[in-house]
């Protein structure tokens, strides 16, 4: 059992006001990713559960227990560093073994541990090397290796990824969540890359400013963001937005007109909204369907990016940038006119304050986790 | 340079039959170097001039030495045994061991705890410290000799070696610690918060993690900090006489009211030195290791 309870934790350099006041609850095994925007205060709240760095209000909680008073040590948490924080002059053994070294730990059972951490992390071989003569990849399994030989009830990792290559790195991705799956254990992981959050998170906390901007499943977050910063944030490439005006609005929907004059019914709950109300609608690049004949917005394709599978298409429009996630062989080129649309289940209404209107109908995905997404595979497999 | 690599080329890699001819970027290059070097000695040579001619004054007889200068003499040991007839040599050298890597000693002792706290702990005033400890330095110390003689006369540390080894220590701990924190400083600072994380006490941090990743610096400080307490003089002529005396007031011992005695003083000197000359060339490889550590990564 691990648990993790953060109520109304603030931190404050002087006058900088660097968490404002988070609520967060972390449940037992869960895979939790805090996300957001560099300076967003993720890794000051990472420090912060990890002991490292007070909190200046409010409680964290550790399976029930405040733990603010509590030492980095004894909150039996470990920590997986961005630099790795390796220590250079002792072996990959020696790292490893350290923290039972200290504890008092006999050297035979130090041993098996450690033999232990490495088989799991395929190390055997690496054990008498320093870190000097490792690889990056090699290095962040040590790493993690010395976490694992604490045996804590919280993994907590501070954007381990970042200092690798991009084939490392989906490489180390996978084995991360393959790890979780086998440890069993509570993870906290802080990053700024929003596809690592989604592909290894159940649950997402999306930061800004300090401030927690929404929590929820990686689908949750991508089909019903709270408002237009997580809407932009999530989803790679960005969300469009488009500035759109009410037209007309009932217990079905919010009726628009586009850029262009077309009109489209958006299903979100919005029956207050006078007619004329600015609004902004935003659509994600690979819900944008080109449609020579009867696409309701049209503009000239100012950048053309083949992917082989797929082709993203910048499009100027009279006011907006659209980029739009087309089909891997559509045969435009750069300066054509296209028109394109969308289905209209798939828009998101935002209001003059960035909050979304809330849809009528939940996504069917939106609350799957990515534990979910391993039963729906086993039964499949059978 | 084309020519060359045409050549070069049509031979496929291998020597070409006919000798390249050498580039002018290439020579030029080769005749700087060839003159820094010849400089770098020049220089070398003009520093070390006066110890040289010490060494060898300090082989000749009196007459010799205040003679018309010259290479070419008979050596002789006399002075060296007059000198020690005089004074006993190992007397002043086991004074001078004692109290520079005694205070030595007991600055690191100090300054490791400082320096961690500066580096790792910093707070608004720690730059202010800092400076003002540098500061320090800066202050002629014959302006805190009154002061401080009277306080050791009171106590009884006049003329002991406990006595000097404190001002040694205080007067080198603003260096000691500077040095030290500018090598804190260069250790990243996860690796502190790792061990931390691991269950390091601050004890344990600084013993397992800290003293052996800055070893070197550590070491070029101390190493520094026993030279400078080797070479001081003016604390040692004037808080000691006899008990306490180092190998600076011996050397100053044989400049006396009835004349400078070249020969004797060049010997007594060359004697002083040596053991710290010697110490210096055993550990030069790590003194210029610390003294560069961190600037190259």
């Amino acid at each position: 059992m691990a648990t993790l309870q953060l109520n109304q934790v603030t931190k404050s350099f002087d006058d900088t006001h660097v968490i404002k006041g988070v609520d967060l609850e972390v449940n037992d095994k869960e895979f939790v990713v805090f996300v957001g925007p560099s300076g967003c205060g993720k890794s000051t709240l990472l420090r912060m559960i990890a002991g490292l760095e007070s909190a200046t209000s409010g409680d964290i909680m550790i399976d029930g227990t405040r733990m603010n008073e509590v030492g980095p040590a004894d909150r039996g948490l470990a920590m997986v560093f961005q630099s790795y924080a390796l220590y250079p002059h002792m072996t990959v053994e020696d790292n490893m073994g350290f923290s039972l070294r200290l504890a008092g730990v006999d050297k035979e059972q130090r041993r098996d541990k450690v033999r232990e951490a490495a088989r799991i992390l395929q190390l055997e071989p690496l054990l008498d090397r320093k870190p000097k003569a490792l690889s990056g990849g090699q290095r962040q399994r040590v790493a993690i290796g010395r976490a694992i030989v604490r045996n804590p009830s919280i993994f907590l990792f501070d954007e381990p990824l970042s200092n690798l290559d991009a084939a490392l790195r989906v490489q180390m991705r996978i084995e991360l969540a393959r790890l979780h799956e086998e440890l069993d254990a509570t993870m906290i992981y802080v990053t700024h890359d929003q596809i690592e959050a989604m592909t290894m998170a159940d649950k997402i906390v999306v930061l800004q400013g300090g401030v927690v901007e929404q929590v929820g499943s990686p689908m949750e977050l991508y089909h019903h963001p709270r408002n237009r910063f997580v809407a932009g944030f999530i989803g790679s490439p960005k969300m469009n937005f488009l500035p759109v005006e009410v037209v007309e609005a009932d217990a079905e929907g919010v009726r628009v007109r586009l850029p262009g004059g077309g009109v489209t019914k958006v299903p979100v709950e919005g029956r207050d909204l006078r007619p004329g109300t600015a609004l902004e609608l935003g659509i994600r690049p690979e819900h944008l369907v080109l449609d020579d004949d009867q696409g309701p917005l049209s503009g000239d394709i100012q950048v053309l990016e083949r992917l082989g599978g797929q082709t993203s298409l910048y499009v100027q429009m009279d006011d907006a940038m659209v980029t739009i996630m087309a089909d891997g062989d559509v045969a435009h080129r750069v300066h054509d006119k296209v028109r394109f649309g969308f289905e209209s289940g798939r828009a998101h209404l935002f209001d003059s304050d960035g909050l979304a209107l809330p849809s009528l109908e939940l996504h069917p995905l939106a609350g799957l986790r990515r534990q979910d997404n391993r039963a729906a595979t086993d039964v499949n497999g059978a | 340079m084309t020519t060359a690599k045409t050549k070069t080329l049509a031979a496929d890699g291998q020597a070409p039959a006919v000798p390249i001819p050498r580039t002018s970027t290439l020579s030029s290059a080769r005749t700087r170097r060839l003159g820094l070097t010849v400089l770098g000695w020049a220089i070398a040579c003009l520093i070390f001039f006066p110890i040289f001619w010490m060494v060898l004054t300090g082989f000749k007889t009196e007459s010799a030495a205040i003679a018309d200068p010259s290479l070419i003499f008979s050596p002789t040991l006399e002075s060296y045994a007059e000198v020690q007839l005089r004074a006993d040599y190992f007397k002043f050298a086991l004074n001078s061991v004692v109290v520079a890597f005694g205070s030595t000693l007991a600055a690191l002792l100090i300054a490791i705890p400082s320096a961690y706290s500066m580096a790792f702990l910093p707070t608004k005033r720690t730059k202010g410290t800092l400076l003002w400890m540098l500061s320090t330095k800066m202050l002629p110390p014959v302006g805190v000799l009154v002061p401080i003689y009277l306080l050791f006369r009171d106590v009884g540390l006049l003329d002991t070696r406990t006595g000097l080894t404190i001002v040694y220590t205080l007067m080198n701990l603003p260096i000691v610690v500077w040095m030290l924190y500018t090598f804190f400083k260069d250790l990243p600072k996860d690796i502190l918060e790792a061990g931390r994380m691991d269950g390091a006490s601050t004890l344990q941090e600084v013993v397992f993690l800290l003293l052996p990743l800055t070893l070197p610096g550590i070491a070029s400080t101390g190493l520094l900090s026993v030279i400078l307490s080797w070479n001081e003089a003016f604390w040692s002529l004037n808080l000691t006489s006899s008990n306490a005396a180092p190998l600076t007031a011996y050397i100053a011992s044989f400049s006396s009211p009835e004349g400078l005695f070249w020969a004797k003083l060049s010997a007594a000197s060359t004697m002083a030195i040596a053991p710290i000359l010697v110490f210096g060339w055993l550990t030069q490889k790590q003194m210029v290791r610390g003294l560069t550590f961190g600037a190259v990564k």
